[in-house]
C-alpha cells in the first residue's frame, strides 16, 4: 500500500463560518488524500493534539475571524514544545501580507487567500508532502 | 526496537506513526507489530457500530467520559469508508468527540478502510493492539454497519454494540440480517424521539426468537447520547458483559475464535505479499491470458501460482 497523505483540516476562532474549511476538505478527500476535519470552535491545544494522534502530514486552518495572529502563533509554539515542528502547517483565509510574513517566520509554510483555487491548495500540498518523504 | 520502546514510555507520537506504518505496510511495520504483541491482552475491546447518523460518535465520546471519570484510560479508533474511486477518505468523527478531546489520556484515532478487502478487520486489530500495549484500558472501534468487512471488524471485539435509532421499520430486517448475532448489547440512541419504547419491544421480541446458547441474553438499553442520559447504563452492561465471559469460560472461546481469524488474515496476507514479491505478478498476468485464450483453466492456474508457496 502506498502512503496516503494525511491533512487535519481544523477551524480555529470563534466565529461559525466552516464554508471555506470544508469545500477545501472535500476537494482534498477528492484527490485521494484522507482528511480528518474536527469542525468548528477548534483551540489550539485540540488542534495539535488532534494531529500527532493522527499522524497528519499537514495542519490546514481555515480563518476568517481575524485572530491569526494570537491562534497560528500558538498552533507553532505547541507544535514545537511537542516535537512535532515537522508537520507542515498551511493557513486560508484574509491574512495581510505583513502578517503572513510573520507568519512564514514563525514556521508557517504557506498563506492562502479567500480566493485560491482548490486544486492549486491540492497541488501544493501533493507536491509538498512528496518531496519531503 | 526505537519506536517500540518509545511507544512503552508512553510517547504518543511513536503510537501514532508505529499506526501509520501498519496502515501502510510500510517496512518494518511486521516486526514492530511481532514485538509489541506480548504486551498486549489487557484491554477491553469493545465494537460499536450501527447506521450512519444514528450517534455512534456521541455515544463514544460519552463512553469515554464516563470510564475516565472512572479512572480507566481509554482509546478509540473511528472508522469511516475510503471512497473506492478517489482513495479519499472525509474522517469525521472527531466532530462529535468534544468532551474527551483535551484529555491526554484518550487517544483518538481516524482511519479510513482504504482497499483493505477483507484485511480490514486485520488493519483495525493491529491498531487496536498498538493501543492496548500503551496500556489503553478500555478500546472503543466504532465502525459504520454496513458492509460485510466492518462486521468483521466487530467480530474481533469482546464486546460488541449494535446502535439504532427509533422507529426502524424496514430496517427491522436489515437487522435480522447478521447483526442481531454479533450484538451483545443493543442500543437504542436518540431516544428523545418517538417510537423508541416499540423499537425496544420489536427488537427485543426477536432476539428471544435467536437461540440462546451463549448464557449472556443481550440488554436493550435506550439512550440519548448528545444529552448524557443512559450511558451510565452502556457502561455497566458492557463491563456486565466481560464478567460474563470471564466467568463462563467464554472468554477463552472468543479469544480463540480472534486468534483463528487473526492468523487465516495474516497467512492470508503473507502468502500474498511473497507472490507479489517474488515477481509472480507476470505470471498472473500471463495465467490470465491463457484462462481468456481457453488455453487453461482457473483452477488449474491457482495451482500451478501457488507451486512455489506449496514446496
Ligand atoms: N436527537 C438526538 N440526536 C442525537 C443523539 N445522539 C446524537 N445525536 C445527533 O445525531 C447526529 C449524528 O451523530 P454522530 O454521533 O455523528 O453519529 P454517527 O454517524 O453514528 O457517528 C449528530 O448531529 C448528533 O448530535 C440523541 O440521542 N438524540
Ligand atoms: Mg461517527
Amino acid at each position: 500500500m502506498e502512503k496516503k497523505i494525511r491533512v487535519l483540516v481544523a477551524k480555529p476562532g470563534l466565529d461559525g463560518h466552516d464554508r471555506g474549511a470544508k469545500i477545501v476538505a472535500r476537494a482534498l478527500r477528492d484527490a485521494g488524500m484522507e482528511v480528518i476535519y474536527t469542525g468548528l470552535h477548534q483551540v489550539p491545544e485540540r488542534i495539535v493534539e488532534a494531529a500527532i494522534q493522527e499522524d497528519v502530514d499537514v495542519i490546514g486552518m481555515s480563518l476568517l475571524s481575524g485572530a491569526h495572529m494570537t491562534l497560528i502563533p500558538d498552533v507553532m509554539e505547541l507544535l514545537e514544545e511537542n516535537e512535532a515542528s515537522d508537520i507542515i502547517v498551511l493557513a486560508g483565509g484574509i491574512i495581510p501580507q505583513e502578517d503572513a510574513d510573520r507568519l512564514r517566520e514563525m514556521g508557517v509554510d504557506r498563506t492562502f487567500g479567500p480566493g485560491t483555487r482548490t486544486d492549486e491548495i491540492v497541488e501544493y500540498i501533493r507536491s509538498k508532502v512528496l518531496n519531503r518523504n | 526496537m526505537e519506536i517500540l520502546s518509545r511507544l512503552l514510555d508512553g510517547d504518543r507520537r511513536a503510537v501514532a506513526r508505529l499506526m501509520s506504518m501498519a496502515e501502510n505496510d510500510s517496512p518494518g511495520a511486521k516486526k514492530a507489530l511481532a514485538e509489541l504483541y506480548p504486551h498486549t491482552g489487557n484491554a477491553h475491546i469493545i465494537g460499536i457500530t450501527g447506521p450512519p447518523g444514528s450517534g455512534k460518535s456521541t455515544l463514544v465520546d460519552k463512553l469515554a467520559l464516563f470510564y475516565r471519570t472512572k479512572g480507566k484510560t481509554v482509546g478509540i479508533i473511528a472508522v469511516d469508508p475510503t471512497s473506492p474511486f478517489t482513495g479519499g477518505a472525509l474522517l469525521g468523527d472527531r466532530i462529535r468527540m468534544n468532551e474527551v478531546a483535551l484529555d491526554k489520556e484518550v487517544f483518538i484515532r481516524s482511519m479510513g478502510t482504504r482497499g483493505h478487502l477483507g484485511g480490514l478487520a486485520l488493519k483495525t486489530g493491529d491498531l487496536v493492539k498498538i493501543l492496548d500495549a500503551f496500556g489503553k484500558d478500555i478500546i472503543l472501534v466504532e465502525t459504520v454497519g454496513a458492509g460485510q468487512s466492518e462486521v468483521e471488524v466487530v467480530k474481533t471485539a469482546h464486546t460488541t454494540v449494535i446502535v439504532e435509532v427509533p422507529g426502524m421499520g424496514d430496517d427491522i430486517q436489515a437487522i435480522k440480517a447478521g447483526i442481531l448475532e454479533i450484538g451483545d448489547i443493543f442500543v437504542i440512541n436518540k431516544s428523545d424521539m418517538e417510537g423508541a419504547d416499540e423499537t425496544s419491544r420489536e427488537l427485543d421480541a426477536m432476539l428471544d426468537m435467536n437461540p440462546e446458547n451463549s448464557g449472556w441474553r443481550p440488554p436493550i438499553i435506550q439512550t440519548i447520547a448528545n444529552s448524557n442520559i443512559g450511558v451510565d447504563e452502556v457502561v455497566e452492561a458492557m463491563d456486565q458483559h466481560m464478567e460474563h465471559l470471564k466467568s463462563t469460560g467464554n472468554y477463552h472461546k472468543r479469544i480463540k475464535a480472534r486468534t483463528r481469524v487473526e492468523l487465516m488474515e495474516i497467512i492470508r496476507d503473507n502468502i500474498h505479499s511473497y507472490l507479489i514479491e517474488s515477481g509472480q505478478d507476470e505470471k498472473f498476468d500471463s495465467l490470465v491470458d491463457m484462462i481468456v485464450n481457453g488455453e487453461l483453466d482457473p483452477y488449474t492456474a491457482a495451482e500451478e501460482f501457488v507451486k512455489p508457496i506449496k514446496e
